[in-house]
């Protein structure tokens, strides 16, 4: 129905650090500095996951926090998309063999683009938040597609009765 | 029976979400370059509320979305009746309605946050509102009408008498627009120590009515700042992007204060209003 | 005049007829209707009068007065009694001032205490015989089941329910008469009786705590009887530029000056009555009464007939120093008890200081008396009766139901209690909210003071006393309107009669606001114009959009129906930590630990013993000042 697509235009963003030894966190928080500002995009940096449209996790996910990254990432209304960031979130990285550290984030939730990188240089993330807009959208148009379909086959069923 | 108070009204319903997204736009873009960034497109607040509505209704509860709406309408009403010439306390009043309702739902989602929010909220709302009736009254004793048709076309430079007023004003406008230093209940900016205190279980179309209503706010602000300066309405229009710079100015230069000082500043302004309005008085008293 | 008499008499005798009734079943007949005959007796009085302006009645005069005299007598009696009883030495001197005052009168100026006509009624009285008439009954009939539910709780205290139902029908007959009577004495009477009815009722429990209470009531009321009768002595000396005890020959003469001293200790005693500071204490220790007592208390009787006798008298103190002095006296108490309000979490605590607060306005208004100020009181008079009457009444079944008056365990009231949640939502919304009633008094005083020289005064406290009363009110209407998950639902049970004085109520509040332009027109008006030549009145324009949006409150609800019930519910944020609906998570340790949530109090800033000496002293001389001033103009 909608074809305007804003939300493209709009990423909000949340930022959970998982188990991130700081590095990618810098890094993506880089990205919001003048050099890079992203808000250029419509992109914001929201810190609150009922705002959020694309999750950002950087580091592994340890056994203490993958209760709460189920939880930040079920609170986000849909469509939404997971970006992992850096090779810890990837795949725990060099954390991997630790033993606290469960893996990386798709052990847990979906993840739809991997940036990798020992730390993920900006220009990565940002490319790979471009990545998760496609993604974005394809999922907005599921969604209304969806809503769409169901509405129409409730009118079928409701001129049929 | 004259119908152009209606126009008014109308004009504001439609045009005040198109120009508050503007500001809002304009606001966003100036405060980047502030920063030595490029910053969002003009439109980004268009497309940040478009978004909003595109995505899935999310709730807590579902009378969240009773009391934002009714926020949404009753700042939707208010503005108006200011468009349309109202009475001004009444206007005041009918604000507070509103945001009484803003409130309500961040009180009814039962959240820690947004809890917190509220409490802040209603703390700058106490903070705001002993000075936003004084200018009120400020502005009758210079034009000896409550009715903002009559302040609208006045011939007297009220800024004159009320300078005190008018800084006082400035200061709770800070509040209202909800800028640092006072943007204690909820920011527009990144991430705040209660995440987004009065806003942060709302979400999807929910927020997006938050953020129209916002807009419809700012341009009512806008409009009573306009009231100081009506009698030049060239004058007028220019104080009133001087002081929204100004508001922009000092948001990117101060930090968040604790909500003791949001309420000291908010009466401490009050005070200067009240010491402004004591010697128009007895200037009064004086000439008569 | 048979209605009046009838409004005066009938519950004298009620009072005396549930003396002998024993069982709940029959006394709430009896009450129910009566309070039906006496609502009834009010409404036609309304219809009957309301369009003829002021009207007078000679009525017995000499066998009525002797009885008056005689039953004063027999009340000071048992004040000394009660007082030898108790120790309580205060109350034993003041009463013999007073007994000894009211003889030295009858005496020495028996010739000069007659007046023309002993009543009278006017839209004013017509307004608060209404007041009485409707909530007050309403009380009563609540009342009955409520005493059978408090002395299930509470079975230490002796159970004096007979003695209880014929004060509080002998409280409404006294305040009947308060506002009938045009013969000062016949007022004093009946000012004298509302004391003693008052003293009676806060001290029905017989704590130790209850009559401690109870006679700091009585002896801040008997303090301002003796002004009173200090006024009447006043008065009767001065009879011929005066008017002597007739109470309208008082407020026509012209010779403000003589006429200002007696008002101003008349005042004084409206100011006890009122409660406002600084006696404001025996309303705050008032609350250890049964609900319905202070419901009673605070809506219909006993403080409006302070502000009552201070509204009559405000085109006394229009214009003049000691009134501007004694409307400073209410301002200061409204800003004070506001604050002290934000401190409070005792949900009658946070009411009591409201009355006080909003008892102090209608003083400022009345005090400084021009005619739109004079409008506004009035208009607030009815506004708060209503209000104040449906919470305090649902302060009281909230009690019953959950243990507690506390607002912080007022948290989810709209899930556990719905029906009784949205009726305390009204209430509340009228206390403080446009478009309802105590607002549009507010906002027509604003507009008023602005037009009295040194009215910036007024105004300043009023921005300042408005803000802090937002912050109390919409806090504890935040608790209410919080969804609380998992907590069960408990309004069902709740003993069924006592909805209907709640339900009827809720009516009320919301009527008032419907037809407050009615109201306006019919009754206050025509007063104010009768007595003032001109009137206030709002805008035809301001009252469509209040009409407006009061229509909007009433329609928003529907939208319910518009938000999709498919919505997808999300717990609280919760900090990324996974939560039960109700706030629980998995602390550290392993621990369940709960987040609650609770209301900011500011005690450091707002608190009772920040505020309340300060607060006190100023009025205290505010009041010295209005006599000086009053004096000095003399």
């Amino acid at each position: 129905m909608s074809t305007m697509a804003f939300l493209k235009r709009s990423p909000w963003i949340l930022h959970y650090d998982a188990s991130s030894c700081n590095g990618c966190d810098i890094e993506v928080l880089a990205c919001l500095t003048p050099l890079y500002d992203v808000e250029r995009f419509g992109i914001i940096n929201t810190g609150n996951p009922k705002h959020a449209d694309i999750l950002m996790i950087t580091g592994g996910i340890n056994e203490q926090n993958r209760e709460v990254v189920r939880n930040i990432y079920e609170q986000m209304p849909e469509p939404k998309v997971v970006v992992a960031i850096g090779v810890c979130a990837a795949s725990g990285g060099i954390f991997r063999e630790c033993y606290n550290i469960v893996g990386g984030v798709d052990k847990v939730i979906p993840v739809d683009v991997y940036v990798p990188g020992c730390a993920a240089r900006p220009e990565m993330i940002i490319d790979g938040v471009v990545k998760a807009l496609a993604i974005l959208e394809e999922r907005r148009e599921k969604m209304t597609g969806a809503a769409q379909t169901k509405e129409s086959a409730r009118q079928a069923a409701g001129e049929s009765t | 029976m004259t119908w152009t108070w209606l126009i008014g009204a109308v004009l504001f319903l439609i045009l005040a979400p198109i120009a508050g997204g503007l500001i809002a736009g304009i606001d966003r873009k100036i405060t980047a370059r502030m920063q030595g960034r490029v910053g969002p497109p003009l439109l980004q607040p268009f497309y940040d509320v478009g978004k909003l509505f595109e995505k899935e209704r999310a709730v807590v509860t579902t009378a969240q979305n009773f009391y934002v709406l009714a926020y949404l309408i009753f700042i939707a009403v208010s503005g108006a009746l200011f468009f349309a010439g109202g009475d001004l306390l009444l206007v005041i009043f009918a604000f507070t309605l509103a945001h009484v309702f803003l409130v309500l739902g961040a009180y009814a989602v039962h959240s820690p946050y947004s809890h917190i929010g509220a409490e802040r909220e209603l703390i700058q709302l106490m903070a705001y509102e002993p000075m936003i009736i004084l200018a009120a009254v400020g502005l009758y004793m210079v034009t000896n009408s409550f009715y903002v048709a009559d302040i609208a076309v006045t011939t007297v430079p009220a800024i004159l008498y009320l300078p005190g007023v008018f800084l006082g004003f400035a200061t709770i406008l800070t509040i209202k627009l909800r800028k640092s230093p006072f943007d204690i209940s909820t920011s527009h900016h990144a991430h705040q120590e209660i995440v987004k205190g009065i806003t942060t279980e709302f979400s999807g179309s929910t927020l997006a009515q938050v953020e129209i209503a916002h807009w419809y706010e700012n341009v009512f602000l806008l409009g009573f700042i306009f009231l100081f300066f009506a009698w030049n309405p060239v004058i007028g229009i220019i104080a009133v992007v001087v002081t929204y710079l100004a508001e922009i100015f000092v948001d990117n230069v101060t930090a968040r204060v604790r909500w003791q000082a949001a309420l000291k500043s908010g009466w401490l302004a009050a005070v200067l209003g009240i010491a402004n309005l004591a010697i128009l008085s007895y200037m009064m008293l004086g000439g008569v | 005049m048979q209605t009046l008499l009838f409004l005066i008499l009938f519950p004298i005798l009620v009072a005396c007829l549930l003396l002998f009734v024993k069982r709940t079943a029959l006394r709430y007949a009896v009450v129910a209707l009566s309070a039906l005959a006496i609502g009834g007796a009010s409404i036609y009085l309304l219809i009957r009068y309301a369009f003829e302006g002021a009207v007078y009645f000679a009525a017995p005069s000499e066998a009525v007065g002797l009885a008056m005299v005689a039953i004063e007598m027999g009340l000071a009696l048992f004040i000394i009694y009660m007082g030898a009883k108790f120790r309580n030495y205060l109350a034993i001197v003041l009463a013999v001032i007073q007994a000894a005052l009211v003889v030295y009168l009858e005496t020495t100026f028996s010739g000069n205490l007659h007046a023309v006509n002993n009543l009278f009624i006017d839209q004013f009285s017509i307004i608060m015989a209404l007041i009485i008439g409707l909530i007050g009954s309403l009380i009563a009939v609540y009342a009955v089941r409520y005493m059978e539910t408090y002395h299930h709780h509470h079975p230490e205290v002796r159970d004096r329910q007979r003695m209880f139902f014929f004060v509080i029908f002998a409280f409404l007959a006294a305040m009947f008469g308060l506002v009938f009577s045009n013969n000062l004495m016949w007022l004093f009477f009946f000012w004298e009786v509302t004391t003693i009815s008052s003293f009676l009722l806060i001290g029905y429990s017989e704590t130790e705590e209850a009559t401690r209470n109870a006679f700091r009531a009585l002896v801040m009321n008997l303090l301002g009887g003796v002004a009173f009768v200090v006024a009447l002595v006043f008065l009767a000396a001065t009879e011929t530029t005066s008017g002597g005890v007739d109470l309208a020959r008082v407020l026509a003469s012209g010779e403000t000056a003589v006429v200002l001293i007696p008002a101003v200790l008349i005042g004084f005693a409206g100011i006890t009555k009122a409660a406002l500071m600084p006696f404001s204490s025996w309303l705050l220790g008032a609350m250890v009464a049964p609900t319905p007592v202070s419901a009673l208390l605070h809506s219909s009787t006993m403080v409006k007939a302070g502000v009552y006798i201070l509204v009559r008298f405000s085109p006394v103190f229009a214009g003049t120093f000691a009134g501007f002095s004694v409307g400073l006296v209410g301002a200061v108490t409204f800003v004070v008890a506001s604050a002290i309000a934000i401190s409070q979490s005792d949900a009658k605590s946070v009411l009591a200081y409201s009355t006080i607060a909003n008892l102090g306005l209608i003083a400022a208004c009345a005090g400084v008396g021009t005619y739109m100020l004079v409008w506004a009181a009035i208009l607030l008079i009815i506004f708060h009766a209503v209000a104040k009457a449906l919470l305090f009444l649902g302060t009281g079944a909230i009690e019953h139901r959950t243990g507690s008056r506390n607002i912080e365990d007022m948290e989810g009231l709209i899930v556990r209690m719905p029906r009784m949640a949205v009726m305390m939502f009204i209430g509340i919304a009228g206390m403080f909210l446009a478009p309802f009633g105590m607002l549009i008094s507010k906002w027509a005083a604003i507009e008023a003071f602005v037009q009295v020289p040194f009215g910036l005064v007024f105004i300043a406290i009023l921005a300042y006393g408005s803000a802090v009363t937002v912050f109390f009110w919409a806090k504890w209407m935040g608790k209410l309107v919080a969804v609380t998950r998992n907590r069960e639902r408990v309004e069902k049970g709740f003993f069924e009669e006592p909805w209907a004085p709640l339900y009827i109520i809720t009516g009320l509040v919301i009527a008032a606001v419907a037809l407050f332009p009615v109201i306006s027109s019919a009754l206050i008006e025509p007063y104010v114009l009768g007595i003032y030549g001109a009137t206030a009145r709002l805008g035809e324009a301001n009252v469509a959009i209040m009409l407006l949006m009061m229509a909007l409150l009433l329609i928003l609800p529907v939208s319910f129906l518009l938000f999709k019930r498919t919505a997808r519910h999300l717990p609280a944020y919760m900090g990324g930590r996974t939560a039960t609906p109700d706030l629980h998570f998995a602390g550290s340790l392993g621990l369940t630990r709960e987040a609650q949530t609770r209301n900011y109090y500011l005690n450091e800033y707002f608190g009772e013993a920040k505020l309340f000496r300060p607060g006190a002293a100023v009025c205290i001389v505010l009041i010295l000042a209005s006599w000086i001033l009053a004096g000095v103009a003399l």
